[in-house]
């Protein structure tokens, strides 16, 4: 009886607590310059006038993986309606990266923050973590991990944002 | 059970704090093992099946089915009786939870004998804080244990002997020291308490073991244990993992133990993982010590000389070494078909007990024998283990 | 009374006292750690069934990664 008891209360204590993983923000996006996959540097500010979501990942982040061939189909859909993604990944060795990405293909931008410098400027507190950047290069949403079903968060913010 | 309430007080703080991202629920996965043990005349083998599955994106739950195929004709069996063969089936059933930072843990598990059956309820939980870099964990466990014992030459006749209930009491913490370093504290403490059923007399004690007594060098008698109702044990551990710069990690391992029989042990492991290609070799290192209980005796003097009175090799003073060694094949690393990838595993570890006051008593009882009661050398035996399983993640 | 409030303390010292000291690994910088060769149990099926050799034969108990009930000893 004790045994339930306790277990009750701490469970209790357990649902009182607030998970928070998204949220609206606001504030200007930092600039940013990284090498990308395709051997140019790619700035952020460049893509202006568009809508960019930008994903911290790593290969060594389960979440991260699961999440890759979802953001490639985002990418795809809303492409050419203003849309871009950036998959900036945080691995000062790129290697298991790119063999990663040898298997499992994506169409959009891999940039490489191996220096963490931009990790550190968006203050990434999660892996990974996914950060949505309106017209005007105005940070405007953020998501801290994956599960499935955030997707769908995506989705509607993108609508709304290429709306605007 | 004061560090245990501390406990639950800063965990109900940190729970209240709120939480901002995600920790992970275990893998999805399914293993299929064999395992064999091989020493001091006893042989033990059987399967483990353990399947994970996640039932949604906060739930996941795990079954295990583990068997043990035991035939012994160690010392104390020869002397006290005869060979014996005997199956223990073991089930788990656990529950995951995942909500934010925090995991708890809910399992059941029972343990099936001709002679024994332990039934396990165990809940844990688990929270991380500041950054992610460090975690606590809280453990409970209740266990009720019936013990019986084989009353005629029918193998399938047996008296209930004893119950026995056992309350474990678990903390740990784990801290991120630095990229490459972590470092994890762990406190247990188990309580016992017996009952005897049917007049028995048996209390924790195994019910078919004896105590001896007699005149060292002329004659060397036995007679059923007498153990206390009670018992109390304490145990810290002390773990470091440490990663390599050549991509390879040290585990280091300390762990004290002391119990209310008198009992003190130390045991200290060092393994060593380094990583070949779709390989994975391990190379690990245990040593252990204790001191005997205080109601141990390798000979009394004479019967019923104690209240409690015990002659188990595992109530003596003895040390026991270890070496293994195990390599992991993996396949399918980046999937294939429905498997998100594979390993295959052999693992091998010599065992040497080395017992300090427990005499090997059949060098005078058992046939053939020649040495002087109560003068025999003093026993020690190799146990070999062997591992050999299959994991799939999918 | 004040093992509790000695309790509280500590907590709110982990809650709020951690402003002047930053968590000093970002999850970024975790690829070492999360490989699976830090963990040293990471096959369950065996860490658990050599832990079952150990606490059969030893008198020692407890504070180890995994727990279960049953015996199997003699």
């Amino acid at each position: 009886m004790k045994f339930i008891l306790r277990i009750t209360a701490l469970t209790s204590f357990l649902f009182l607590a607030v998970s928070a993983h998204a949220g609206a923000i606001s504030g200007k996006a930092p600039d940013f310059t990284l090498k990308s996959s395709s051997g140019k540097n790619l700035r952020l500010s460049d893509f202006r006038g568009q809508v960019v979501m930008i994903n911290f990942w790593a290969s060594w982040c389960g979440p991260c993986r699961q999440e890759m061939p979802i953001l490639d189909q985002l990418y795809k859909r809303y492409g050419k309606l203003g849309f871009t993604l950036l998959g900036v990944n945080v691995e000062q060795d790129s290697s298991k990266a790119n063999a990663y990405l040898k298997d499992v293909p994506v169409s959009f931008p891999i940039l490489y923050d191996t220096s963490n410098g931009t990790s550190k400027l968006y203050d990434v507190n999660a892996m990974p973590t996914t950060i949505l950047v309106d017209r005007n290069g105005n940070k405007r949403f953020i998501h801290h991990g994956y599960k499935p079903g955030y997707e769908k968060d995506y989705k509607k913010q993108i609508k709304q944002l290429i709306r605007e | 059970m004061r560090i245990f309430r501390y406990c639950i007080a800063v965990l109900s703080l940190l729970i209240l704090q709120g939480v901002s991202q995600a920790a992970v629920l275990p893998d999805e996965r399914v293993d299929a093992l064999y395992h064999s043990y091989d020493g001091g005349d006893v042989q033990v083998t059987g399967p483990s099946v353990l399947v994970r599955k996640g039932i949604s994106t906060n739930w996941s739950t795990s079954f295990n089915y583990y068997t043990d195929y035991i035939t012994s004709a160690s010392i104390d069996v020869i002397i006290g009786g005869s060979p014996y063969e005997e199956e223990r089936t073991e089930q788990t059933l656990g529950f995951d939870y995942l909500r934010g930072k925090t995991t708890m843990n809910l399992s059941y598990t029972k343990s099936i004998e001709n002679d024994y059956d332990a039934d396990t309820i165990s809940f844990g939980i688990s929270q991380d804080f500041f950054g992610d870099l460090s975690t606590i964990t809280m453990g409970y466990a209740e266990g009720s244990n019936l013990v019986g014992q084989r009353v005629s030459n029918n193998p399938k006749v047996f008296e209930d002997r004893a119950s026995i209930d056992r309350k474990n009491y678990r903390v740990g913490f784990s801290q991120v020291i630095t990229k490459n370093a972590t470092l994890g504290f762990g406190w247990e403490t188990i309580t016992d308490e017996a009952a005897s059923l049917n007049n028995s007399g048996v209390t924790l004690n195994n019910p078919y073991r004896s105590y001896s007594f007699g005149i060292p060098g002329t004659s060397r008698s036995f007679a059923q244990e007498k153990y206390p109702k009670t018992r109390t044990s304490n145990a810290a551990s002390l773990r470091a993992n440490y990663f390599l710069p050549f991509k390879a990690a040290i585990h280091a391992e300390y762990r004290w133990f002391q119990d209310s029989w008198g009992i003190r042990s130390d045991n200290y492991g060092l393994s060593y993982v380094h990583p070949i290609g779709d390989w994975i070799l391990d190379f690990r290192y245990r040593y252990y010590s204790q001191t005997k209980a205080d109601f141990y005796r390798d000979m009394f003097d004479f019967a019923d000389q104690f209240d409690f009175m015990a002659r188990d090799k595992e109530l003596s003073t003895y040390t026991s070494t270890s070496l293994g060694f195990s390599a992991s094949y993996e396949f399918a690393k980046n999937g294939w078909g429905f498997i998100d990838k594979g390993s295959l595993n052999f693992s091998y570890d010599i065992i040497t007990f080395d017992y300090k006051d427990w005499r090997n008593a059949c060098e005078s009882q058992c046939a053939g024998g020649t040495a002087s009661p109560g003068l025999e050398p003093f026993y020690s035996f190799d146990a070999e283990v062997i591992q050999a399983f299959i994991s799939i993640w999918y | 009374m004040r093992n509790m409030s000695l309790a509280l303390c500590l907590a709110s010292l982990v809650m709020t006292g951690c402003s002047s000291l930053e968590p000093w690994v970002k999850p970024y910088e975790r690829a070492n750690l999360a490989d699976p060769i830090m963990n040293p149990a990471r096959d369950a099926v065996s860490a658990g069934y050599l832990h079952h050799v150990y606490e059969t034969r030893e008198s020692a108990r407890g504070a180890g990664t995994v727990s279960g009930g049953g015996c199997g000893c003699n």
